[in-house]
């Protein structure tokens, strides 16, 4: 492959992995906007609708409707686990959420491993996302293209819904402020609620494709994601939408250049690396990129 | 039309507000005043509903609405322009007003009302499609009355609408205060400037640490000699 | 030291003794299992404590010291043979040196407790949450690490050929140790100032108190008993892999405290016992078993979901857990017996 070529697949591989950290992202970053909380369960969201899909197919369906009902699972999940273990603890301090979302996460993915197995499960995708495009020596997954292709859909939706809804922009306005959203006789339980379903559909398609690409599902697969979309949150900003996916394309970027520009004993630990650039953030802009919050530091 | 019974209300352990009873009639604009810390904006607070008073009632139209969710009580006609306006300082003025409308109709009701709040406050007419965050002082608080509005309450509280502003913006704030009243809203005013808010008042509070030291009309508590010393610079 | 506090750690010092001396001479070898096990547990739940609940500060990675200070501690006592067979690129000194358990756990300790001081310097300026998943980063980080430094961990592989070193004794030791010095910190002066941090960071700054500095002497102290239970650890279950010291253990500990109190000595204590007592009778009901008519199946993961569900209900109904910041004071029932008997006598 030519020097160009090259560059063009590496950052073609940083679109596709900026894509899956920016489907997972945005969950996170929703949540945290209006609550403060750092849902730890998102990554338990995404596996609960990987499962899904596997079991449906498994049932015979076919994989896009499949894929539906995953996204939709995420999404019950998502509202199911609001309703139960965050809205009675409300007031408490930002520890007990987080730890509390910690135990959500444990009490699932182990649900997994006694219900089904510890074991990773086959994630079987139609034949022609296992395929590629070939341009020159290059060779572009379909998989991936699709997957770039879902998320900027997805994300021109998202925009739309979060500045021409009614509900869309009552979510941004409790972000900004939650007193003068309750003033407004905004009803925050249902735009809490709101937040949680659309991060938690998106967490159920960063899911098909996290599965697509690795080839099976396991009960632990949801802490890849978490952590990334979290690390992604805070280079652009926590609190911030655009923000998280911005944070999120930078990752993968980041991750793409470790991988080609380091030898390899060094490349195997390109995910330190990551976590002392995030540790670097946050003491020197803890705000992130795009971020408005301010309290972050003490 | 709003009658708040002996409310008692605690920040953890600090009772800020020890048995206060006050009295709105319809069409009056009735004043709150008190220096910092009396629990004036405690006492609105509580009545939109985002603090509870333990114990105390509060009746709105002989409803009882103590302990009702904040976005039912502004549903039932009760607006609050809070301290510090609380503004969404990122979302576009227009967008601010929209969800003030937030539990009002679309379409007809939502147009007449940014129609009036146009009106009275045409610079947020201009600068409708600018983001809050960068109007000025006096424009943010225009656009939180304005938002308040667009609820179409019945009862407007406002919180220190005057606070930090120009004296021509808060003659400007105070002539719109009154044409609201000429439109049959009713006003619950909380001020620190005692001298202004008692020349727009029908009725007056004087509240002190938690308490409600002092009431009567207007003309009483501008002529009452505590009241002078104290908040009138006598 | 008060001397109430002296009578009340002789009592408890002499009380836990005396159960370790009847398990240790009378005892079938599961009974001293089990014991060694509730003792490292009860190690890993004081320190988390301290560099976890006493500050507020949420440092959910914290397990990662408990990984560093076992594979520090093997790799110091492995003999000089198995060194040679199974882990041939070791560098240098560390391929000729096989020291003896006290020092190794010694270093054990030390090792964490400096990597707590490089991290913890500029961590622990955040908020709570972004310390929490910035910890949780550091066990991802960690583990990372020791899998691919292959030549002085051996990598993903299991870790075998560990000298069966730890015993009832020295469980108890490290144990009281542990818990005497937290005890001891939680009552001083540096205590103090880290509930202040705490409870209302603002006020606490106004006082002139260091957050930074409160919240680091926490966690590197923390670190360095995690890192000797880590020490422990190894030498009691003598095969080990990176995996071992993740998020299984780590949601153990943490279940610990919460359910005992977070702010509470007694409380990581109680919760240790507790807890241990719990997963292990629930571990042994795991591969299924009889209930009368009634055959259970086997129900692995049981243990975790357990501790997630006790873990929740704690959260909902009693957040402070058991005992919150409180301490039980050993010598209150006695106490009472005296007065009584005083007042009694005064009739």
């Amino acid at each position: 492959m030519s020097q160009g070529e090259m560059i063009i697949q590496q950052l073609f591989n940083a679109l596709t992995i900026g894509s899956l950290y920016a489907e997972a992202a945005i969950g996170l970053a929703m949540v945290f906007s209006i609550l403060g909380l750092i849902n730890f369960a998102h990554g338990a969201i995404l596996m609960v609708g990987a499962y899904s899909i596997v079991f449906a197919q498994a049932a015979g369906l076919p994989f896009w409707a499949s894929a539906l009902l995953g996204i939709a699972i995420s999404t019950l999940a998502g509202v199911l686990m609001e309703r139960i273990a965050y809205r009675p603890i409300r007031g408490a301090p930002d520890v007990s959420l987080l730890l509390t979302s910690f135990a959500v996460t444990v009490l699932i993915e182990n649900g997994i491993v006694v219900f089904v197995s510890a074991s990773p499960k086959g994630f079987p995708i139609p034949q022609i996302l296992n395929s590629f495009v070939s341009v020159g020596n290059m060779r572009f997954p379909v998989i991936d293209l699709s997957i770039i292709g879902a998320t900027l859909v997805l994300l021109v939706i998202l925009s739309l819904l979060v500045t021409r809804t009614k509900i869309g922009i009552a979510m941004r306005a409790a972000a900004s402020d939650l007193v003068g959203a309750r003033l407004c006789g905004i009803d925050i339980d249902k735009v809490i609620v709101f937040a949680f379903a659309l991060g938690s559909a998106m967490a159920g398609v960063a899911g098909i494709g996290w599965a697509g690409r690795l080839g099976d599902v396991d009960p632990f697969m949801g802490l890849g994601p978490v952590l990334k979309g979290f690390v992604a949150c805070v280079f652009g900003g926590f609190g911030s939408i655009p923000g998280a996916v911005l944070g999120a394309y930078i990752l993968g970027g980041m991750e793409v250049l470790f991988t080609a520009f380091l030898p390899t004993e060094l490349a195997l630990y390109r995910n330190a690396y990551v976590f002392i650039v995030l540790i670097l953030v946050l003491l020197l802009r803890p705000a992130g990129i795009l971020g408005t919050t301010a309290r972050e530091k003490i | 039309m709003l009658i708040v019974e002996d409310l008692h209300v605690y920040y953890g352990n600090l009772h800020a507000l020890k048995g206060v009873s006050i009295e709105v009639n319809e069409g009056e604009l009735v004043t709150v005043i008190g220096s910092n810390g009396a629990g004036k904006t405690t006492l609105l607070r509580t009545i939109s509903g985002i603090l509870r008073p333990r114990p105390g009632m509060i009746t709105y139209q002989g409803q009882n609405i103590t302990g009702l969710q904040p976005h039912n009580i502004v549903r039932l006609g009760i607006g609050h322009c809070p301290e510090g306006r609380h503004l969404f300082a990122p979302l576009s003025v227009m967008d601010n007003l929209r969800m003030g409308a937030f539990q009002r109709g679309g379409g007809e009701e939502f147009g007449s009302n940014l129609e009036r709040v146009f009106k009275l406050f045409p610079i947020l007419k201009e600068r409708s499609h600018q983001s809050a965050g960068t109007l000025s002082g006096g424009e943010q608080q225009m656009l939180a009355i304005g938002r308040a509005l667009m609820g179409e309450p019945k009862l407007l509280l406002l919180d220190e609408p005057s606070l930090g502003l120009a004296p021509v913006l808060v003659t400007r704030i105070f002539e719109v205060l009154g044409e609201l009243k000429r439109e049959g809203v009713t006003i619950l005013l909380v001020e620190q400037n005692a001298r202004m808010s008692l020349n727009v008042a029908d009725r007056g509070y004087v509240l002190e640490t938690g308490e409600a030291k002092l009431q009567g009309s207007a003309a009483e508590l501008s002529s009452n000699a505590d009241v002078i010393k104290a908040y009138l610079g006598g | 030291m008060k001397r109430r506090e002296l009578i009340q750690a002789v009592f408890v010092l002499s009380a836990l003794g005396l159960i370790v001396a009847i398990t240790h001479f009378f005892a079938g070898a599961y009974p001293k299992r089990v014991l060694i096990t509730i003792g490292i547990y009860v190690i890993l739940a004081v320190s988390l404590g301290l560099g976890n609940g006493f500050t507020g500060v949420f440092s959910i990675g914290h397990v990662a010291f408990m990984g560093i200070g076992a594979y520090t501690a093997a790799v110091l006592t492995l003999p000089l043979q198995v060194k040679a067979t199974s882990m041939p690129d070791l560098p240098g000194f560390l391929g000729l040196t096989q020291l003896p358990f006290l020092p190794a756990t010694l270093l054990a300790g030390l090792l964490p407790a400096i990597v707590a001081l490089l991290v913890g310097i500029p961590m622990l300026r955040l908020s709570g949450n972004y310390i929490a998943v910035a910890t949780l980063g550091l066990l991802v980080i960690t583990r990372e690490v020791l899998v691919n430094a292959e030549a002085l961990t051996r990598g993903a592989r299991t870790f075998t050929g560990i000298l069966p070193l730890t015993n009832l004794g020295w469980v108890f030791v490290w144990g009281a140790i542990t818990t005497f010095v937290v005890w001891r910190l939680k009552r001083s002066t540096y205590g103090r100032r880290m509930f202040a941090s705490r409870d209302d960071p603002i006020a606490a700054q106004a006082l002139g108190i260091s957050i930074l500095r409160t919240r680091l002497l926490a966690f590197v102290v923390s670190a360095f008993f995690t890192g000797i239970a880590g020490a422990l650890f190894a030498h009691f279950v003598l095969a080990f892999s990176a995996r071992t010291f993740y998020l299984a253990t780590t949601f153990q500990v943490i279940g610990m405290i919460v359910i005992g109190g977070m702010g509470s000595v007694s409380g990581a204590f109680l919760g240790a016992v507790l807890l241990s007592g719990f997963s292990e009778m629930v571990r042994v009901l795991e591969p299924g078993f009889t209930l009368g008519p009634v055959h259970v199946p086997p129900f692995y993961g049981l243990a975790q979901i357990s501790v997630a569900i006790l873990f929740i209900l704690v959260m909902l109904l009693r957040p402070s857990g058991l005992l919150g910041d409180r301490e039980i004071d050993p010598l209150f029932w006695l106490d009472r017996i005296r007065r009584q008997g005083k007042e009694e006598a005064m009739q």
